[in-house]
């Protein structure tokens, strides 16, 4: 490399940065204040393209800027005020589901609105022509990018620090509790700061339209990418996401200046795993302070009753009929239902009773499908040895990774599972050679024995129903108990000897081992296998089933998974605008039961006995 | 001016408060004593709607005040400074004052910066220290300067007393008689008995969230039995 081509990256790098970093700090913002993590804050980035771009032909693309970015603001606040104002008391996770749904309903619109295709944006009038630096050709538009990123990072620094409302906003990012009993109108607060978090995303987009196509894909790569800027630089620090907007974009930069092009889908995510390790609240952040008080109170999990383990009897010995009646695709539709019954009560297992919310369990989900696709496909083991031996890759991956997780706790642990999960993705997506890259594994038959689908269907149902049995008896062993314990008070059950780190530690490790049965089963239930098996949609997949069922329940997973799996099924057959659906149904389930479908139910039933 | 009747309240399933009920009027202060955990502050965050009631009412001005969200408890007029101090660490102690800052009420008394500063010395020394960088005293002095700016009519003190050195104690009994003296009602938690003669009116006795005694500071003071039961450690 040049002295001048090192240059020229070190300017992409600065340019892209500059969007990175609007967005980023939207979303710390957000976070900082309302602690809501808000995934569809790409979405707002992707409708602020998809604004512009749609304005610009009208009336030029300098006022399609700011007017794409105040769209985006009253949407925003649209948002804020009719949907997350009526979950803020609900748990932390099922506002992440929430706006996880808004981005399945916006990405429908999207599609809706302006079709599937990728739409060029104009140039910048103006600034469409290059500039030569040090002997290299280079975009006025990105030197103007450049320089814009620096101004709204000093704009924000005087709006926080030399006015009244950020001084609030400060002072709620460090206590909600005490601003409100000092007269401080959340609301208010909470609207504001969310529809400047909108206003900056839609900026963030607009500007980029000269840059890139708005593209549908871009909602989720945009918000994973501000994930891990927020999170290295600490969540709610502007200048920290700045700092780390500026990290990443130079890194990425680099790699494709030195040719590692294909590093950049993993690189951001092995710089946040480096940084969460040595420093476990960002670059910039500092310890969370505690919850005071006794906090949230999980309800107990009760051993089930006698009456619930006759029902769960009963619709096992049910379904030990089903292919009796039924055949063909409902015994495949069953199949994949047992098989995300097991995948999401392992990860009930780590996040309800074992306290660790991961946002990446599909990695482990996805090992285990692998580990057997290549066992059988590469080695040529037999499928029964395939199937044994694949779900223990999963377990040591979650040993590996689990042992990094658990040192860290909240939002940062969560988004360390992310990362793993999409460096494990970004692994098997690039080995060409050994993993068949995007075009994953293919020809995965089971032996002959269990070709038929009835025979198929009866050994996941046999597996299914014995490692779900395991797992919750498991919870109701001293380990269960333990778990438990390291949960609700970490500092007591450190005091009365226990080693939490290690109870998480294998608690991670057994719902990594669990999750890859379920994996294994699925792959050679579909017969092929792609990267899509262990991607971030599958990980969201199992949050949201766990989430509907209810995370302090037993049986919900397993209610949960029948229930989404086959409105996932019945509506992507039917309706060609599925994923609004999902959503809506979702935030409807949201708004109405915050607790989960089976705990609104066990609350019912409760009050009916007081 | 304040009233509290029949309030039930907790932290989920565990309950704290049995039908407790207390009042207290302008220029009074009234401590509330009672052992450690026996509810005094969940009393106090229970009045200022920081958790939700399980029955009861709560009134300010005559005004039913249970089912107001915090912020709008706290612009009637009604003060609050935690146990904890929950100083603003990342902001200077004139920020953390804006935080507070409340437009001048018509019926309660006004605190402008430089009457607080005349009131705490100390503060007005150090207005752009980052409120992480004050000691424990300096916190405490701050968290009730926060509180007076929002010129409140009355005011719940949670413990003040507590974890401070006994010349910043006596500072603290001067500071809440320069509020009583300026006609706002003062609600009380306290611990420490001879901090609680020192300023107090009258007195109620809680243990395990109940009431067990009401009266006069100079009655407590002479009913050994009392004090022998529910204070002692």
């Amino acid at each position: 490399m040049t002295y001048s081509s090192i240059l020229i990256q070190f300017l992409n790098g600065l340019a892209s940065a500059s969007s990175l970093f609007l967005v980023a700090a939207g979303l710390s913002l957000i976070f900082g204040v309302t602690r809501i993590v808000n995934f569809a804050h790409g979405s707002l980035y992707m409708l602020g393209m998809y604004v512009a771009v749609g304005l610009a032909g009208q009336i030029g693309f300098w006022w399609s800027v700011p007017l794409a970015a105040l769209a985006v603001a009253g949407f925003g606040a649209l948002v804020e005020a009719l949907l997350l104002r009526r979950i803020y008391g609900a748990p932390e996770l099922l506002q992440a589901l929430a706006t996880f749904a808004l981005v399945l309903v916006v990405k429908d619109y999207t599609l809706w609105q302006w079709g599937p295709e990728d739409i060029l944006g104009p140039r910048a009038p103006g600034l469409d022509g290059a500039v030569t630096i040090a002997g290299n050709r280079f975009p006025e538009y990105d030197l103007f990018l450049i320089a814009f990123g620096p101004l709204v990072l000093a704009a924000l620094w005087l709006l926080l620090k030399r006015t009244r409302w950020g001084t609030l906003v400060r002072a709620a990012t460090q206590d909600r509790e005490m601003a409100s009993a000092l007269g401080v109108n959340q609301r208010w607060l909470f609207t504001s700061v969310f529809t400047l978090g909108a206003c900056l995303a839609g900026l963030g987009g607009a500007l980029q339209i000269p840059r890139e196509p708005a593209t549908l894909l871009i909602d989720l790569s945009v918000v994973v990418d501000a994930f891990v800027v927020v999170v290295i630089g600490g969540l709610g620090s502007i200048p920290g996401a700045f700092v780390a907007a500026f990290l990443i974009a130079e890194i990425k930069a680099f790699c494709i200046g030195l040719g590692y092009s294909t590093l950049t889908l993993v690189i951001e995510f092995i710089v946040m795993a480096v940084v969460l390790v040595i420093r476990p609240w960002g670059l910039f952040g500092r310890k969370p302070v505690l919850p005071r008080g006794p906090g949230a109170i999980e309800r107990p999990l009760t051993p089930p009753s006698r009456t619930v383990i006759a029902a769960l009897v009963a619709v096992t010995a049910a379904l030990a009929l089903l292919p009796l009646a039924y055949g063909g695709y409902t015994l495949v539709l069953m199949v994949d239902i047992l098989i995300f019954a097991l995948f999401a009560v392992s990860l009930h297992f780590i996040m309800g009773p074992g306290g660790l919310h991961s946002f990446g369990h599909a990695a482990y989900f996805g090992l285990g499908a692998y580990g057997a696709g290549l066992l059988a496909v590469r080695a040529g083991a037999p499928m029964e040895v395939s199937l044994a031996f694949a779900p223990l890759l999963a377990g040591l991956g979650a040993l590996v990774f689990g042992w990094f997780c658990v040192r860290l706790s909240g939002v940062y642990l969560t988004m360390l599972t992310l990362a793993f999960a999409q460096i494990i993705w970004s692994i098997v997506f690039q080995w060409d050679d050994f993993t068949g890259g995007s075009n994953g594994i293919v020809g995965l038959w089971p032996a002959p024995w269990l070709a038929s689908k009835t025979a198929y269907y009866y050994l996941t149902l046999v597996s299914c129903v014995a490692a779900i049995a395991l797992l919750w008896r498991v919870l109701y062993s001293p380990f269960g108990y333990a778990l438990r314990a390291a949960r609700d008070s970490p500092t007591r059950a450190d005091a009365i000897g226990m080693d939490v780190r290690q109870l998480q530690w294998a608690g991670f490790a057994v719902a990594g081992l669990f999750a890859g049965i379920a994996g294994a089963l699925y792959a050679f239930s579909k017969g092929s296998i792609s990267p899509e098996t262990m991607a971030v949609s599958r990980s969201v997949d199992g949050l949201v089933i766990v989430l509907l069922g209810g995370i302090q329940t037993l049986t919900g997973p397993v209610w949960g998974a029948a229930l989404f799996t086959w409105l996932q099924d019945t509506m992507a057959r039917n309706i060609d605008y599925w994923r609004a659906v999902i959503g809506a149904v979702i935030l409807l389930l949201v708004l109405a039961f915050p607790q989960g479908i089976t705990g609104f139910v066990a609350e019912r039933l409760e009050q009916r006995r007081t | 001016m304040l009233e509290v009747r029949g309030l039930n309240a907790g932290y989920g399933p565990a309950k704290i408060l049995f039908d407790l009920a207390l009042k207290a009027a302008p220029g009074e202060v009234v401590v509330l004593l009672g052992r450690n955990g026996a509810g005094k502050s969940t009393t106090l965050k229970s009045i200022m709607g920081l958790l939700r009631l399980h029955a009861g009412e709560v009134t300010f001005e005559g005004r039913r005040i249970d089912r107001l969200p915090t912020y709008r408890i706290a612009r009637l007029g009604l003060g609050y400074v935690p146990e904890d101090r929950r100083i603003f660490t990342d902001l200077t102690v004139m920020e953390n004052l804006e935080v507070g800052r409340q437009a001048p009420r018509a019926d309660a008394p006004h605190w402008s910066p430089e009457r607080l500063f005349t009131l705490f010395p100390n503060l007005g020394r150090m207005q752009d220290r980052l409120g992480g960088r004050m000691s424990g005293g300096e916190q405490q002095m701050l968290t009730i300067a926060r509180t007076l700016i929002g010129n409140p009519k009355a005011v719940l003190l949670d413990e003040p007393s507590e974890g401070l050195a006994p010349v910043i104690v006596e500072q603290m009994a001067q500071t809440i008689l320069e509020m009583k003296k300026s006609g706002l009602c003062v609600l009380l938690c306290e611990q420490n008995l001879h901090f609680a003669h020192l300023v107090g009116d009258r007195a109620y006795v809680i243990e395990k969230g109940h009431l067990r005694y009401s009266g006069s500071m100079a009655e407590l003071e002479r009913d050994d039995a009392v004090r022998e039961q529910f204070l002692s450690v």
